[in-house]
């Protein structure tokens, strides 16, 4: 953004516009009662997208937010689902898992939405799943806990379009005890997200013949990390970081004013680097690291006409940054999960032949008994082995390093390397 | 790293911890001191002049120091004048009632969050320093530019110091402070003092936010800290006193950094919050504050 | 009619109408008016303190917390049940709040208001601390067979929004009635002496310690009482309830509806919750038009909307 003017003046415009925007080339009527009036005969299928427009979540909610319209235009321009048109009904969950509930609860008794969809951060997952399971709203998250595999939630819950972070961190592990080092020190926020990098990573590099020869849990109330530094043991090979939150640049800057030019590697997590240009200043220490990446946010020399399709339709280039504006990074690593989601619940829907309400538990049972999403248009991150047990995909991890602020993929995991025994079976839960 | 070379890191970050503390709580030991009304906007003041710090330095170009010195101009005359509208229209309109002030300037927050959020994006703003220099220990390297907070930091509380004990208009604020019936009657035109005085707090704020952005990030929602421990500081330091807001810096600087050192990082947070709690148990009137009256 | 009757028939016909409501409003006005219930059990038991006693606390969140995290764990690790994990909640967050009361009340004024919220702080971290055992951020669900229970003899099932929606009902009445009536008896006069002259309240005899510390035990185990029912009801438990913004939420609710009017919290709580929603049904910039809500509304109530309204018209209103 070059102008202190808002792009676009929309500060208090009805979210109603967005929303018609989605449902391309299907009038429903205007005005703001438009919702709930029903016209024509193709009543359309209602996605109730409960995104995080405002709190800590916003910065991935804004792109959300474009990748889920687009996703909604280009199923509407081939036709909608079952000969309906798609319309997201989006509304802010201020990324606090109270609110995330009540719009849940509207998304199902107000709105009458077919679906919930796309939330992110796991603390909304969790405060609203249970609403969304009483209420048999069936509920598609894109958040890459691992709250879903856990068996934690309920039959109406699942995450089709992203891998989740138990299977993430296990299939990066053997390449990392391979080609970066063996003594690792991790540096991770000191709640849940964190705490399943340190479980699953610790077991995992250690099979690898590696250890975890120091764990720095960061209390998420702290804005300066020099203090932690001296922490890291002298023999570390690695450290690990997986850093949430805004604070991430000054974690990189000061780990660079402590170490200057001889360190340990870096192996980090992209998470706390979406929407952050990599060519930032204080992140020249970053040059040379390595990030964990679910979809790669530079395209390469060789992108797949998927991936080139995939990112014409978002309106985001070969540097993952929005079409309109360069400095307008995208959360690219993760987005992609919306996407790839829509076109999941399309698949179930068409699948099980969805007419509306009376059909949910057939869409679930449909959503269940996926099994392989294969590459394409529809899945332009890769192909993706969804177990309908534990209602989670897993798909394949990227390795990029950091060179002349660019990243550049070195390694892409199997599917097999990230897969676990499940740990619950969902389709055992009444519906 | 061994003991000693840590626990020397520890008073160094505990003393930039400090400076940072002091520095975003001398607005509102100004505000909060002479005019006893909670602002809660506080903290937005200090994100809006940490975004502004970001936005001057791109928008005027020319490298980090032109941006650094245009911001130390432009992100205290904007704040300044955002607070001096909410004073006119706001503030005095609801005679400075201590409950309303809450729920206004709750309302002020989410409205500055809000613009800011719109105007200039919900990602993460790093800003570059004026001048980057690593000092180089033997054990450790550490950033010049936090030295150099800790220095201007030291300088503008000894400004502010000075026109608080030494000046005339130091000598009205001081008035104004100890009882407003006392100071209408000695003819001091109390709501321009309050206006001054708010508006004075918000620049302070802003400028502390220039000077102290680029050792965090410019985020939209980086207000809560501020305000809180600008808070915490100027109470435990006792109303009104500088001197009380500069020791309880440092006390609560050096218990975050000294006590990281001996336990795991959130227990030492954990520690370290009560310790400074059990300071106002101890001395509910501030380490230099009056009894209450 | 007496100032204490028209004050009976008035709460009297507010709670007649919840009750009716639920027949009337739409499924989901109902599962917000439950919602608000809830909370505004909170809003109440700190207006106890807040708008009665003037004590300001920054740190209710610990209370509510305590209340949320025991009958939470109580029902998933401990296996106690509902009703059981209900009444541990309720104990727990007596006992918490004489703890904590017991030493911050040592605090006066702006200083107590800051012990309060950083001994809050201490209990945030703490949940987080605790990342074993409450999953810290991320929470723990409450599943839906764990809440269904026996109670005098009748299944319950809380995940049925009719029983919901009745027993936040109750749990509000109660509340209510209890405040109410700890207002109007000799105690609910020496707390708003104390609020107006505490020197002079202890000087006439009155050991002002010791009632304020009832009170922030009362609103402590009010606070405690309705996380425990939100945990149960929602089947949520997560760290957030115990952050600083779920302090400032009943402050913010109370001041809005009018502090030291007994039923302002819960109609402040009504208005914010209602407030967000349209907010956020109607622009993407919901902040903002909830900002510009609390700002007008101050303009116009100052002394939030029941407690403006008491001083112009109502003088009755309690």
């Amino acid at each position: 953004m070059t102008s202190i003017i808002p792009k676009k003046p929309d500060i208090l415009k009805p979210s109603r516009r967005k929303l018609l925007k989605a449902t391309a080339g299907f009038a429903v009527g205007t005005g703001l009662m438009g919702r709930y009036v029903q016209v024509q005969a193709a009543d359309p299928i209602r996605v109730g997208f409960q995104v995080h427009r405002t709190g800590i979540g916003a910065s991935y909610g804004k792109w959300y937010e474009r990748t889920t319209t687009a996703a909604a235009s280009l199923i509407n321009e081939m036709g909608g689902i079952n000969g309906r048109p798609l319309e997201i009904i989006a509304e802010d969950d201020g990324t606090d898992p109270g609110r995330g509930a009540e719009v849940v609860e509207k998304f199902a008794t107000q709105h009458k939405c077919d679906v919930g969809f796309g939330t992110l951060f796991s603390h909304v997952v969790m405060g609203s799943a249970p609403r969304a399971g009483e209420l048999k709203l069936p509920y598609y998250v894109v958040s890459e806990g691992h709250h879903v595999a856990s068996g934690g939630l309920n039959r109406y819950t699942f995450q089709p379009g992203i891998t989740d972070v138990k299977s993430q961190v296990i299939s990066l592990a053997p390449w990392i005890a391979k080609n970066v080092g063996k003594k690792v020190t991790m540096i991770y926020p000191d709640f849940a997200f964190g705490h399943d990098h340190r479980d699953y990573f610790s077991a995992a590099i250690k099979a690898q013949g590696g250890e975890v020869n120091a764990l720095i849990p960061i209390p998420p109330t702290e804005s300066s990390f020099t203090k932690y530094f001296p922490q890291i043991p002298a023999d570390t090979e690695v450290i690990y970081h997986v850093m949430v939150g805004p604070a991430v640049l000054t974690f990189v800057k000061e780990l660079g004013e402590h170490f200057g030019s001889t360190h340990p590697a870096l192996f980090g997590f992209i998470d706390s680097l979406e929407a952050v240009d990599f060519k930032s200043p204080g992140l020249e220490f970053l040059e040379g690291s390595y990030l964990w990446e679910a979809y790669p946010r530079f395209a390469g020399a060789t992108p797949s006409a998927h991936d080139t399709f995939y990112r014409s339709k978002v309106g985001v280039d070969a540097n993952g940054a929005s079409t309109s504006d360069p400095a307008d990074i995208s959360t690219f690593s993760h987005m992609f999960g919306c996407w790839e989601t829509l076109f999941v619940i399309k698949k179930a829907m068409e699948a099980s032949g969805y007419t509306g309400a009376a059909d949910k538990a057939k869409l679930i049972e449909a959503t269940e008994a996926m099994t392989d999403l294969a590459e394409g248009n529809e899945h332009p991150q890769g192909n993706k082995v969804f177990n309908g047990k534990i209602h989670q995909s897993f798909g394949h991890q990227n390795i990029t390093q950091v060179k002349n602020g660019v990243g550049e993929v070195v390694y892409r995991t199997t599917i097999e390397e990230g897969l676990y025994e499940p740990e619950a079976d969902y389709t055992k839960m009444a519906l | 790293m061994s003991f000693l070379p840590h626990l020397l890191l520890a008073v160094l970050e505990g003393t930039v911890a400090a400076a940072v503390l002091a520095l975003s709580a001398l607005g509102l030991s100004l505000v909060f001191g002479v005019m006893r009304v909670v602002n809660v906007a506080h903290g937005e003041f200090f994100m809006l002049g940490a975004m502004l710090a970001w936005w001057t330095a791109k928008t005027v170009g020319g490298g980090p120091l032109i941006g650094f010195l245009a911001a130390l101009v432009v992100a205290p005359a904007v704040v300044g004048a955002i607070a001096f509208v909410t004073e006119r229209l706001l503030l005095r309109r609801i005679g400075y009632d201590p409950e309303a002030t809450i729920v206004a300037t709750i309302g002020l927050l989410f409205v500055l969050q809000q613009l800011a959020l719109t105007v200039f994006g919900a990602e993460a703003k790093p800003v570059a320093a004026p001048f980057t220099y690593r000092i180089a220990l033997p054990w450790f390297g550490y950033s010049g530019y936090k030295l150099f907070v800790v220095a201007v930091s030291l300088l503008l509380l000894l400004g502010v110091w000075w026109v608080l004990a030494r000046s005339k208009a130091g000598l009205i604020m001081r008035v104004t402070q100890f009882d407003r019936e006392t100071a209408t009657a000695f003819g001091i035109p109390v709501n321009t003092v309050y206006s001054a005085v708010f508006v004075a707090g918000a620049a302070l704020v802003a400028i502390a936010a220039v000077l102290i952005v680029p050792i965090q990030q410019a985020h939209y929602l980086m207000g809560g800290d501020p305000l809180l421990m600008s808070f915490i500081v100027v109470i435990i330091g006792g109303l009104g006193s500088i001197r009380g807001s500069v020791v309880a810096a440092l006390i609560i600087g050096m218990a975050d950094g000294i006590i990281s050192v001996f336990f795991t990082p959130t227990l030492a947070s954990i520690i370290a919050t009560l310790s400074v709690a059990l300071v106002l148990v101890w001395r509910p009137q501030g380490l230099f504050g009056n009894v209450a009256r | 009619m007496s100032v204490a009757a028209k004050s009976l028939v008035f709460h009297g016909a507010v709670f007649v109408l919840l009750f009716l409501a639920q027949f009337i409003v739409s499924d989901y006005a109902a599962l917000s008016l439950t919602r608000i219930m809830v909370l505004a059990v909170y809003a109440v038991g700190y207006n106890l303190m807040f708008g009665y006693a003037g004590l300001l606390s920054l740190g209710h969140a610990m209370f509510f917390a305590a209340g949320l995290y025991t009958a939470a764990l109580g029902v998933t690790r401990g296996g106690w049940g509902v009703p059981v994990s209900f009444a541990a909640a309720i104990i727990v967050g007596a006992v918490f709040s004489a703890l904590i009361g017991a030493v911050a009340l040592r605090a006066r004024g702006v200083a107590f208001m800051i012990v309060t919220l950083m001994f809050s702080q201490a209990a945030y971290l703490a949940v987080l601390y605790f990342g074993a055992y409450t999953r810290g951020d991320e929470g723990i669900v409450v599943k839906d067979d764990l809440r269904k229970f026996a109670f005098a003899g009748l299944d319950m099932d809380l995940t049925s929004p009719v029983l919901r929606y009745n027993l936040a009902l109750v749990l509000l009445m109660l509340a209510v009635s209890l405040v109410f009536w700890i207002v109007r008896s000799p105690v609910g006069r020496v707390l708003a002496a104390i609020r107006e002259n505490e020197m002079r309240t202890a000087m006439l005899g009155y050991d002002v310690m010791r009632y304020k510390l009832a009170a922030v035990v009362v609103s402590g185990t009010l606070s405690a009482a309705s996380g425990a029912a939100f945990a149960l009801m929602f089947g949520y438990a997560g760290a957030s309830f115990a952050s600083i913004q779920y302090s400032i939420h009943p402050l913010l609710w109370t001041l809005l509806g009018g502090s030291a009017t007994v039923l302002g919290p819960v109609l402040g709580t009504a208005m914010m919750t209602l407030l967000t929603d349209l907010a956020s049904s109607y622009t993407d910039a919901n902040l903002l038009a909830v900002g510009v809500a609390l700002i007008l509304t101050v303009l116009f109530f100052p002394k939030g909307v029941l407690g403006t309204l008491r001083q112009k018209w109502l003088g009755w209103l309690p």
